[in-house]
């Protein structure tokens, strides 16, 4: 596919935010955007493991999965990586980084379970993407799904002094809310074209 | 079709164990601690092999903080001052630590783990503490739903404890319980007695523990406790003492007052006890007798809730409005309070208004 990486960051951010035009990874956005500390904790861990994972699953899925024509374990073998490479992270920042590891430690295992990581692997696949263009991807990807679940923390947090009636509270706001925002972000997503 | 299967079965567990070796090795490489030191109280060291919560630590080492949850992070009762190495404040902990606790430097001990050598700061009451079997040699109704549970010590061979703490039973998986639990109750006989300890324990409806307890335990089956714990003990000073009750909160009162007895105490008492009817009051022969054998004690029980059939001829109401009658100087008074949390919270406002120190009052309080 012939669109320049840069343009596939940007749009993975905005246009095409995986969260808001895909829908993925709407569980924990919606259980962890209650305070804004908290979900920024979350953002930048779906935006490290995103930026990684998806190199690591470009080369698996190019060097070993293609060239053995094993192309139907693609789910099961980026789901293993997804899962080992959060368990690794998680080790290695345990022991090297306490103070980032208290803030994003209790969100890394949530991370495994998040389908936006593994739909990024997908599209990647898809949409026949060269190295940088995936990894980049990736990037933006996760920067989109932080901008998200930050735009949604702050807007709730606002929410909680203010007076919702009974039917709408909760889960009900929330997903009204991520809709509004949603055609927002989608609204210029004929700028470009990357899907 | 069969280079394929052959293919899968290659490239999933190739791919699988590549992946399980990696985490075996970042296992030993990171996880690896290496031998940690916990100073206790700038006097003992323990030598421990570090990756492990605090509190399980301590618990391997034979020392036991209050923990009812089982090292969950839900009941708050293991925390424990540290003073060096427990990294920073966790999010986990923040509910049980108010802006003092974090001042000082108190800590959840089952929530932070032993990563490097640390410093910590514990009651000396703690090293008391001991994991005790003992065996159910009587159980006795006191009123319909209060019983009396005399446990003899098994192993190690004597407790040694003071008038008014507490011990925590653990009751075993049962049929309607798939964890152990652990209770707190206080010990109500006289502490004089190292070979045994008494409980008043009152059934709650539906409750894990008093379930089995109450419908579970025979005579001559075998419980294991943790204790003793708590700081509800009897000062020596020379005041005078107010003793408030209600329901089982009987039982570390009746220890103390055993106690004083037993050590011919001249200090003046006055022993108020809270119920709903008659049939709620028991060891009423036992305070008397007591009002006989110390010099200046008097039992005053208090009905709430007085039937015609109680032909009750006492005080009748809530405790609070009888204390200006018994308190002779509240200066020099110093209250010891047993019983549900709302209880306790309305004696201590009562008493303050009277004007007793806030310092002088000593409670337990079991949610």
């Amino acid at each position: 596919m012939e669109v320049n990486p840069l343009i596939i960051f940007i749009a993975a951010i905005f246009t095409s935010n995986i969260l808001l035009t895909n829908f993925l990874g709407m569980c924990s956005f919606l259980s962890v955007s209650r305070e804004v500390e908290s979900s920024i904790g979350l953002g930048l861990a779906v935006f490290f493991v995103l930026t990684f994972t998806t190199a690591i699953n470009y080369v698996i899925y190019h060097f070993i999965l293609v060239p053995l024509q094993l192309v139907y374990l693609q789910y099961i073998i980026f789901i293993i990586i997804i899962a080992a490479f959060v368990q690794l992270i998680e080790m290695i920042i345990e022991r090297f980084s306490p103070v980032l590891y208290y803030t994003l430690g209790i969100f890394l295992p949530l991370i495994t379970v998040n389908c936006a990581i593994l739909g990024v692997s997908l599209f990647m696949v898809i949409r026949e993407y060269t190295f940088i263009q995936s990894v980049l991807f990736g990037a933006g990807s996760g920067l989109g799904w932080l901008l998200a679940i930050l735009a949604l923390a702050g807007i709730r947090q606002k929410i909680k002094y203010k007076f919702v009636p009974a039917g709408l509270q909760g889960a009900g706001l929330s997903l009204i809310i991520t809709g509004i925002m949603a055609l927002g972000f989608i609204g210029f997503s004929g700028i470009v074209i990357i899907q | 079709m069969i280079i394929l299967i052959v293919n899968t079965v290659l490239i999933v567990s190739g791919i699988t164990g590549f992946l399980a070796l990696l985490l075996v090795i970042a296992d030993l490489l990171f996880a690896n601690y290496g031998e940690c030191t916990i100073s206790i109280n700038g006097k003992k060291e323990l030598k421990v092999k570090g990756g492990s919560s605090l509190l399980s630590l301590l618990n391997e080492n034979k020392i036991f903080l209050a923990s009812a949850c089982g090292g969950r992070g839900t009941c708050g009762f293991c925390k424990c001052e540290v003073i060096s190495g427990a990294g920073p404040l966790l999010p986990t902990e923040k509910p049980f630590l108010n802006a003092a606790d974090i001042a000082a430097g108190i800590r959840l001990s089952c929530q932070i783990k032993v990563k490097e050598d640390i410093a910590i700061k514990i009651p000396e009451s703690i090293f008391n503490i001991r994991k005790f079997t003992a065996e159910v040699t009587d159980i006795v109704d006191l009123t319909y739903d209060i019983k009396e549970f005399t446990l003899k010590i098994i192993k190690p061979e004597v407790i040694n404890f003071k008038a008014g703490q507490y011990v925590q039973l653990q009751t075993p998986p049962y049929e309607k319980s798939r964890q152990s639990v652990n209770r707190a109750y206080s010990i109500s006989s006289s502490s004089s007695r190292e070979d045994q300890i008494q409980l008043i324990i009152r059934y709650v409806p539906d409750g894990v523990c008093t379930t089995y307890l109450f419908q579970y335990l025979k005579q001559g089956a075998q419980i294991n406790f943790t204790g003793p714990f708590g700081d509800f003990y009897i000062r020596d000073t020379d005041n005078d003492m107010l003793f408030v009750a209600g329901g089982s909160g009987k039982a570390p009162i009746k220890s103390m007052l055993e106690y004083l007895s037993e050590n011919n105490s001249t200090r003046r008492m006055v022993y108020m006890f809270g119920a709903r009817s008659r049939k709620d009051l028991y060891y009423t022969e036992l305070f008397e007798k007591l009002e006989k054998e110390l010099p200046d004690f008097t039992y005053v029980p208090v009905l709430s809730q007085p039937t015609e059939e109680c032909e009750w001829q006492g005080k009748c109401g809530y405790v609070p409005p009888f204390f200006p009658e018994y308190i002779r100087d509240p200066q020099k008074t110093e209250a010891y309070l047993c019983g549900s949390p709302g209880m306790i919270a309305a004696v201590i406002k009562g008493l303050k208004e009277l004007g007793v120190p806030e310092d002088k009052i000593y409670y337990d309080s079991f949610a």
